[in-house]
């Protein structure tokens, strides 16, 4: 059935609005560097994150007296080369990270929109399973299923993908019976498409927008809770380098001073969150307006 | 107005029992739950044992039906590792966490609200640009993070405060202010877009028209409507704030609940953790009711609303 | 003849923008009279300038305007050289102002008695329970029934028409000696508009009160006014007493927007509209802002703004056709 487009707006038209004003270059560039020292991990880090040289633990930075330059950023309580472990924690971020929030954007939105186009005894399900999720403490509640499931990096990703669903679900649906209204569905219900065609060709095009800019509002959220999930020793379980659980290591060496096994870290952390935050600030002002309320 | 409440009071016995039973399918559905709720280290017997206990073999909906009869009646479950009763063991903690929720909540919105004030009246000012800097900043940083650097810099560089434990005001200061970065900033961030709103509104010119010195304009007139927004983030935010503060508490070694909660999880004392959950939610529930009442009271149209 | 009570001159105020490019002359060299207890129309359409020219009275625009250059005398004093302090005196206490939107202007948190009290409590020190009782009083003299309920209420529970008398209580409550009214009927029902109109004009009455009424309807210029400014584009293209004005219009605008109006009984059957539309306030065109849709252009007209010219005695018009 093809019903006229013209009112319902084209992801490529919408795209086009994007390419035509200032882009934030630096929160991109950071991600993307990201992303890229993911997919290279192996390549980039000098030394095996997993394996340290007794003998050479609590190494400081090698601009720092003690230091060498074999370990630019110095090593860890058991030895294990820091900018290593940076480079490998980055990896766990950006799968963990983005493949979570694919995970919980899919199924947010698609219960987001079955929810706001169905209405009825679906619409009330699903509204009251995402009130009772959303008033369970994220934090809390991922820390509840990694206890029941056991931590794995599958399953944080899992874990998370079910705590921050109901962030989506919420938002969708609002935009989704507003969008009932709109002519071009109800000329598509006239015309007598399927309520399945309706909803995928033009209900989900026109609240793609507003899924993409809270995936990367949600891109911040997510990564800070892995890594707090990873700091209580629920997340990506040792020896595979996540930043939180660098951090939890770094507080062995705290009362000592050994600073940077903290501040290293952590900076990392808030430099992937900084980026997502302002690229999702970004994207809302720019994709729609309608959206600042977020 | 009671209406309201009553009508709110429903929701919340609502979600209150949904809750419950979003936890209870949870841990019924990893298969076999007798192995979380027993104690590490049981034999096969005690297995056994427990699963005719909780009658595990019997309905699902009547496995429901006694789990909420023991909730009603306070029974929460045995903690392994305290062996007391997991309800006495939360109530005893929960204090202290309040009290570290409180003081963050304050610290924010000290710090938030007036600056947030400054930057919408200064718009596009110096205080502006910096307070939004301030904000990116402290909406992107983890708060552990920044409760393990306080600790690096107050307690081993100038040795001025205690990295951990509780017992006097100043143990009390770094959790806090860790607690309540985060919440500073997006408080601040809050109270400017409110606040410009509200400025930009007819009532506020009107009273500048009147001929009002500006520190009533904004005092009194922009500022009580700005900070309905706030308030209502705020106290909502204070019970994400009791609940996130797991990381907080467990870096600072302070007694809360969310020190429970690590403890649960690291002795593998199931009862507790699904206890806090559980007692997470509810609280959750209840402040939102308290808000919702509260925002009665502040904003006269809601008490009229049908 | 004494001293006016407000005289104009030379006003004109910009609206700049950012990075000081795009400059909006959103009034122009006004020039205006207004004698005490007269009332003065201020029409024009919307983007004429009208709502700036009441702010740059009271010295309440917003950060990107700017008064260039002019002398707004106000009692004999120029009101442009006063400071902040001073003028905030002047505001609600000697010049009052009314806006459009009556729900809007007053603050939802607030109490109707609060807010009717307050500039009383500020102007004249007066303690809470005297103001609130003057309150009172001004309820009553707005024709708002029992009073004394009212002050206790919201301005939520009360209905539109009401809000507005509220908003003219607030205006009269410190015995001013200037109204600025900007369109306060028209987000009124029309069968309460009438009724507001005649309250209106009967405190103009009994407080001696001058009037400026920003209205963009000439059916309630020729009803209220003594004098009427038409405005058009930030100028003040013609002014003079609403009788001389109404019969023998002297500007080709003022006789368009008069013909527009359908009177009954005419056996008109289209509506006339004016040819094409407002000016651009930031790019207006050359020469008289009008003259692209004026049916009386001349060649001098695209070259030069005209200056005001004597029609008659205290009627006064821009336009190069008076130019004898």
């Amino acid at each position: 059935m093809n019903t006229s487009r013209s009112a319902s707006l084209t992801l490529s038209g919408r795209f086009a609005a994007l390419r035509l004003s200032g882009v934030p270059l630096i929160p991109m560039a950071i991600l993307a560097a990201l992303v890229l020292i993911a997919l290279f991990a192996d390549v980039l880090a000098p030394h095996d994150p997993e394996v340290g040289t007794l003998g050479d633990r609590f190494r400081p930075p090698a601009w720092l007296m003690g230091g060498s330059d074999k370990h630019l950023l110095g090593t860890d309580h058991l030895g294990r080369d820091v900018l290593s472990r940076l480079i490998l924690g980055a990896r766990v971020s950006v799968v963990v990270g983005f493949t979570a929030v694919i995970v919980a954007g899919i199924l947010g939105t698609g219960l987001g929109i079955l929810a706001g186009y169905l209405g009825g005894w679906v619409d009330q399900v699903i509204m009251r399973i995402t009130d009772t999720w959303l008033a369970l403490p994220a934090l809390t509640f991922a820390i509840f299923l990694a206890a029941i499931v056991g931590p794995s990096e599958m399953n944080i990703v899992i874990i998370l993908g079910a705590v921050y669903w109901t962030r989506y679900a919420r938002v969708i649906r609002g935009e989704v019976l507003s969008i009932k209204e709109r002519d071009f569905v109800r000329l598509a219900v006239v015309a007598g498409c399927s309520k399945r065609t309706i909803m995928r060709r033009h209900v989900l095009p026109n609240v793609v927008n507003s899924a993409v800019v809270l995936a990367t509002l949600m891109l911040g959220v997510v990564i800070v809770t892995e890594a707090a999930l990873s700091f209580l020793g629920v997340g990506v379980p040792p020896p595979k380098p996540a930043w939180g659980l660098m951090l939890a290591d770094g507080k062995k060496g705290l009362m000592a001073g050994y600073w940077w096994l903290t501040v290293l870290p952590g900076a990392c952390i808030m430099l992937m969150v900084l980026a997502a935050n302002l690229l999702g600030d970004w994207l809302r002002v720019k994709l729609d307006p309608q959206l600042r309320q977020l | 107005m009671r209406r309201y409440v009553a009508r709110r009071l429903g929701y919340a016995l609502l979600s209150l029992f949904l809750l419950s039973l979003t936890i209870f399918l949870f841990v019924r559905a990893t298969g076999d739950p007798a192995v979380l709720l027993v104690e590490p280290g049981a034999s096969k017997d005690d297995l056994e044992t427990i699963r005719r206990e909780l009658g595990l073999d019997r309905p699902l909906w009547v496995q429901y039906g006694s789990f909420i009869g023991n909730l009603v009646r306070g029974d929460f479950g045995q903690s392994f590792y305290y062996r007391t009763g997991v309800l006495e063991l939360y109530l005893s903690r929960l204090p202290n966490s309040l009290l570290l929720a409180t003081a963050a909540m304050a610290f924010s919105l000290l710090v938030g609200i007036p600056t947030g004030i400054l930057a919408a009246v200064r718009v596009n000012g110096w205080w502006d640009g910096a307070g939004k800097i301030f904000a990116l900043l402290g909406l992107s940083m983890p708060s552990f993070w920044v409760g393990l650097i306080m600790i690096l810099f107050f307690s081993v560089y100038l040795g001025w405060l205690p990295s951990s434990g509780s017992g006097s005001a100043l143990h009390l200061i770094m959790p806090a202010v860790a607690l309540g970065w985060y919440f500073a900033a997006a408080h601040m961030r809050l109270t400017r877009s409110s606040m410009l709103e509200v400025l930009g509104a007819e009532y506020v010119k009107l009273a500048r028209l009147k001929g009002l010195p500006e520190a009533l304009v904004i005092g009194k007139h922009a500022f009580k409507n700005a900070l309905i927004p706030v308030l209502t983030l705020a106290g909502i935010n204070l019970v994400i704030m009791v609940n996130v503060a797991v990381v907080v508490e467990t870096v600072f070694a302070w007694p809360g609940i969310g020190r429970l909660l690590y403890e649960g999880v690291a002795f593998r004392d199931f009862p507790v953790v699904q206890a806090t959950v559980l007692l997470g939610g509810v609280m959750i529930v209840i402040v939102n009711l308290f808000v919702d009442v509260l925002y009665a009271v502040i904003d006269p149209r809601i008490r009229y609303e049908r | 003849m004494s001293a006016p009570l407000l005289e104009i001159r030379d006003l004109s105020t910009h609206y700049v923008s950012a990075r000081g490019t795009r400059v909006v002359r959103a009034v122009e060299d006004v020039a205006l009279r207004l004698e005490a207890a007269e009332t003065l129309g201020l029409v024009g359409e919307s983007g004429s300038g009208k709502t700036t020219l009441a702010l740059s009275i009271l010295r309440l625009l917003p950060p990107a305007a700017r008064i260039v250059r002019g002398e707004i005398r106000f009692e004999g004093a120029d009101l442009l050289t006063k400071s902040n302090a001073e003028m905030r005196r002047i505001r609600g206490k000697r010049i009052a102002m009314i806006l459009q939107d009556p729900m809007a202007s007053l603050n939802p948190l607030f109490t109707i008695g609060d807010q009717v009290a307050e500039p009383i409590r500020v102007h004249e020190g007066t303690g809470r329970r005297a103001a609130w009782g003057k309150a009172g009083d001004l309820l009553r003299a707005v024709r708002i029934a029992s009073p004394e309920t009212r002050l206790t209420e919201y301005p939520h529970q009360m209905s539109g028409g009401m809000r507005q008398r509220i908003v003219g209580a607030i205006a009269i409550s410190c015995g001013p000696r200037l109204l600025i009214a900007d369109e306060p009927t028209t987000s009124l029902d029309l069968t309460i508009q009438a009724q507001y109109l005649s309250l209106l004009r009967d405190l103009q009455r009994a407080h001696r009160l001058a009037m400026i009424f920003i209205t963009h309807n000439l059916g309630i210029v020729a009803r209220m006014c003594d004098v009427v400014a038409v405005m058009y584009a930030g100028r003040i293209v013609e002014s003079g007493a609403v009788r001389e004005i109404f019969n023998a219009p002297a500007h080709p605008y003022t006789r368009a927007l008069l013909e527009s109006i359908p009177r009954l009984g005419d056996a008109q059957e289209r509506l006339a509209a004016i040819d094409g539309q407002p000016p651009d306030p930031a790019a207006l065109p050359a020469g008289c802002a009008f003259h692209p849709r004026c049916p009386k252009a001349m060649d001098r007209c695209r070259d030069a703004d005209p200056p005001p010219f004597t029609v008659a005695s205290g009627h006064s018009a821009r336009c190069w056709l008076w130019d004898s």
